[in-house]
C-alpha cells in the first residue's frame, strides 16, 4: 500500500478528528494504556524500559519560562554571531555587536546571558562540541573585555546538534556556525 | 432536556466520531503494523560469487522465522537465497510449543542445515525461545549457519542503538533508539526535546551511556535498558561528553571542559564518582575509546592544528603518541574487537569518509563513499562497520564489511538517523 493512498487518508482522518475535537470530552490518550514510562524530573524527557511497548512522548511539559528581558529594538534581531569554517575568531562588526550587548547588560544588572556555541554539520560530532565550546568561549572573553562579570555569563556547546538552517549548502552551513546570545532575567 | 445548541453539538460529535472511526479503521488496515518507523535494509553491494542457499518455511506455523534467517544470510552479502533446486545448501526447520512448564508461549525451534550436493547434514540443533524472543532465536540460527559455512562469527543476534531526530523546532524530538541489528523491533528508550548524542553500550549490553542536553547543558547519563532507570553520572559546568565504557565495565572515559573551555579526557568511576584527569593539553582532546585490554586510550586531539588520532596509556601523566598522518582531518576513532584495526573519520577529496588502518602499521583504506560520513562502529564480530551518512539533509545508517565487499543501508524515509552504536554479543544460550 503506497503513500499515495495512505497520506490522503491520514489527512482526512486528521480533518475529521479536528472537527470533533472542539466539543470532545477528554478521553484517556494512548499513552495511558501502555506500560508507564519512567518519568524524570526534566520536562520533555521520557525514558522507557526496553521491554515496554516503546511508544512514548504524549503529554510533554512546556518549556520553562525564563522571564522577560526587554532587549532594545536594535539588538532584538542581532543576537547571533557568525564564524567562518573551523574558526573561533570574529571581525570588527561582531566585536561592535558584543560591545552593544555589553552596554545593555551594564545597565541591567539582573540580566544573565547564556552563550550557545554551534558548528555546521561536517565532521565528528563530539569534536564539533569542542569547536562550539571554543566559539562560545571566544564570545565570553569578548564580553569579559567589555566589563561583564563572568558570573553573569554561561557557555554551552551544542556542536552540530541544533542547526539553525537544515540544508547542506554553503549558505546553510554558514548560518549554522554561530554563537547565539540567550538572555535570561533573574 | 437539552437545549438546541448542545443537542446539535451532540449530533455533530456522533457523526464526527463515526466518520473518524471508519477512517481510522481503514487506516489501521492499510498502515504498516508498526508505530516507530523501522529501518529498512537495502543491500547495495555483495560478494561476486555468493553461496546459493534455500531456506524453506519452517513447519509449525513458523514461516516468519525462516524469513528472518533468509534475510540475515542475504544481508551478509555472502549468500544468495535461491529455490531448493538452484541451491547448494538447504535450511529446514520446525517450531513447536515448548513443553517446559514455566514458559507459556515459548517455542522449541529445531533446524537443520544440509549440503544438497553431498546430502550431508551439517547442522541439526534445537533452541528454545520465550515468546518474546523468537526473532532472536532466528538470528541465532542464522549465526550458526554463517559460522558453519563461512567459518567466521557473525552478529545477526545483536542489537544497535542510534539516535533519530524528527520535526523542526519547537516540535523537534530527539529519540534514543535500540533495534535488532537488522533494524527490526525499534524501541524508543529515551525521548527528549533537546539533543541526545553519543550512545555507548556497556560491555554486558545492559546499560547505555549517552549525552543529553535536557537541562540546557550537556550531561552524561547511564540508563539501565531493562528498567529505564537513568542517572546523571557527569553533570559538571561546561562540556560533559563522549562517554566510553572500559572493557571491564567499571569505568567511563569521557570529555570534560575547564572553566575556560579546554576539553580534556577524564576517567570516571560511575559508582563512586571518582574522577581522574587523563589528558592535559590546551587543545580539544575528546572522543576517547579503550583498547580491548583496557590499558590504552585512543582519542581525537587538535593539538597539532587540525584533528588527528592519538593513543596513550590509560593513566594520568602518560605521553600521547600521534598515529594518523597524511590527512588534514582524522577523528572519532574506534577499535576492532581484536584490537588490530582502527576505524575513523578522515577528510579527503571525497569529503568526510570512514577509513580503517592497521594499528601495527600499514596502509589506511577508505571504505565509505562520503561526502559526509561519520560515527563508525564495529560489529562485535569485527567484520562490519556501521556508520552514519547524510543525503538530502537527512541521516541514514550504512554498513560495510571491513574488506569493503558488502554494503547495505538501514533507512526509513523521513527518519533522520545518526550515531549508530553496535551492542555486544548476547550471553550465549545455556
Amino acid at each position: 500500500m503506497g503513500n499515495a493512498v495512505r497520506l490522503p487518508l491520514a489527512l482526512l482522518l486528521l480533518v475529521a478528528l479536528a472537527a470533533c475535537s472542539s466539543n470532545r470530552a477528554k478521553t484517556p490518550d494512548a499513552a495511558e494504556t501502555m506500560t508507564p514510562p519512567v518519568a524524570t524530573s526534566e520536562p520533555g524527557v521520557v525514558a522507557t524500559p526496553l521491554d515496554a511497548d516503546g511508544v512514548v512522548g504524549a503529554g510533554m511539559a512546556a518549556e520553562p519560562n525564563e522571564g522577560v528581558v526587554n532587549l532594545p529594538p536594535e539588538l532584538v534581531d542581532r543576537r547571533v554571531i557568525y564564524f567562518s569554517y573551523d574558526s573561533d575568531t570574529f571581525g570588527p562588526a561582531e566585536i561592535e555587536l558584543v560591545a552593544a550587548h555589553a552596554r545593555f547588560m551594564a545597565n541591567r544588572t539582573g540580566v544573565r546571558l547564556r552563550l550557545e556555541g554551534h558548528t555546521d554539520e561536517r565532521g565528528a560530532r563530539e569534536y564539533n562540541i569542542g569547536l562550539g565550546e571554543r566559539r562560545a568561549q571566544a564570545v565570553r572573553r569578548a564580553f569579559s573585555l567589555n566589563g561583564i562579570a563572568d558570573t553573569r555569563l554561561a557557555t554551552v556547546s551544542y556542536g552540530e546538534e541544533q542547526p539553525a538552517a537544515m540544508g547542506s549548502d554553503e549558505a546553510s552551513l554558514k548560518l549554522n556556525r554561530r554563537v547565539e546570545l540567550v538572555y535570561a532575567a533573574q | 432536556m437539552r437545549d438546541r445548541s448542545s443537542g446539535r453539538g451532540e449530533g455533530v460529535r456522533t457523526r464526527c466520531a463515526v466518520m473518524a472511526m471508519s477512517l481510522a479503521a481503514i487506516l489501521v488496515a492499510l498502515w504498516p503494523a508498526r508505530v516507530i518507523a523501522q529501518l529498512q535494509v537495502d543491500i547495495t553491494a555483495g560478494v561476486t560469487d555468493p553461496i546459493p542457499i534455500a531456506v524453506q518455511p519452517f513447519e509449525g506455523d513458523a514461516a516468519a522465522l525462516a524469513q528472518i534467517v533468509a534475510a540475515d544470510l542475504g544481508r551478509s552479502g555472502r549468500f544468495v537465497i535461491r529455490p531448493r533446486n538452484e541451491a547448494d545448501y538447504l535450511v529446514t526447520g520446525r517450531a513447536a510449543p515448548s513443553n517446559a512448564a514455566a514458559s507459556v508461549g515459548a517455542l522449541a525451534i529445531g533446524f537443520e542445515l544440509q549440503n544438497l550436493l553431498t546430502g550431508q547434514t551439517l547442522l541439526k540443533e534445537t533452541l528454545s525461545a520465550p515468546a518474546a524472543a523468537t526473532r532472536q532465536a532466528a538470528h541465532r540460527i542464522a549465526d550458526r549457519i554463517y559460522l558453519r559455512l563461512i567459518g567466521q562469527r557473525s552478529a545477526f543476534a545483536t542489537r544497535i542503538a542510534y539516535v533519530i531526530v524528527e520535526g523542526l523546532p519547537p516540535q523537534r524530538r530527539y529519540r534514543l533508539m535500540v533495534a535488532d541489528a537488522d533494524g527490526a523491533l525499534p524501541r524508543v528508550v529515551l525521548e527528549s526535546r533537546r539533543p541526545l548524542m553519543s550512545p555507548a553500550w556497556s560491555p554486558d549490553g545492559r546499560w547505555l551511556a549517552y549525552v543529553s542536553f535536557e537541562t540546557r547543558s550537556a550531561a552524561v547519563y547511564v540508563q539501565d535498558l531493562r528498567t529505564a532507570e537513568r542517572r546523571a553520572v557527569s553533570l559538571r559546568p561546561g562540556v560533559n561528553g563522549a562517554p566510553a565504557w572500559s572493557p571491564d565495565g567499571t569505568r567511563l572515559a569521557l570529555t570534560l571542559s575547564s572553566p575556560t573551555g579546554n576539553l580534556d579526557i577524564h576517567l570516571l568511576d560511575p559508582r563512586d564518582g571518582t574522577l581522574e584527569r587523563l589528558t592535559d593539553d590546551p587543545a580539544i582532546d575528546t572522543e576517547p575509546v579503550w583498547s580491548a585490554d583496557g590499558r590504552t586510550i585512543f582519542f581525537t586531539s587538535d593539538r597539532a592544528g587540525g584533528p588527528q588520532v592519538y593513543r596513550m596509556a590509560a593513566r594520568a601523566g602518560e605521553r600521547a603518541q600521534r598515529i594518523t598522518f597524511g590527512t588534514p582531518y582524522a577523528a572519532r576513532p574506534r577499535l576492532s574487537p581484536d584490537g588490530r584495526l582502527l576505524a575513523l573519520v578522515v577528510r579527503d577529496e571525497g569529503g568526510y569518509r570512514i577509513a580503517v588502518q592497521p594499528l601495527a602499521g600499514g596502509e589506511r583504506r577508505v571504505l565509505s563513499r562520503g561526502p559526509q560520513d561519520e560515527s563508525p562502529a564495529f560489529s562485535p564480530d569485527g567484520g562490519t562497520l556501521i556508520y552514519a551518512a547524510r543525503a538530502g539533509g537527512s541521516g541514514t545508517l550504512e554498513a560495510v564489511t571491513i574488506d569493503g565487499l558488502v554494503r547495505y543501508r538501514l533507512q526509513s524515509p523521513g527518519v533522520d538517523a545518526r550515531e549508530p552504536s553496535w551492542g555486544p554479543f548476547p550471553p550465549s544460550v545455556p
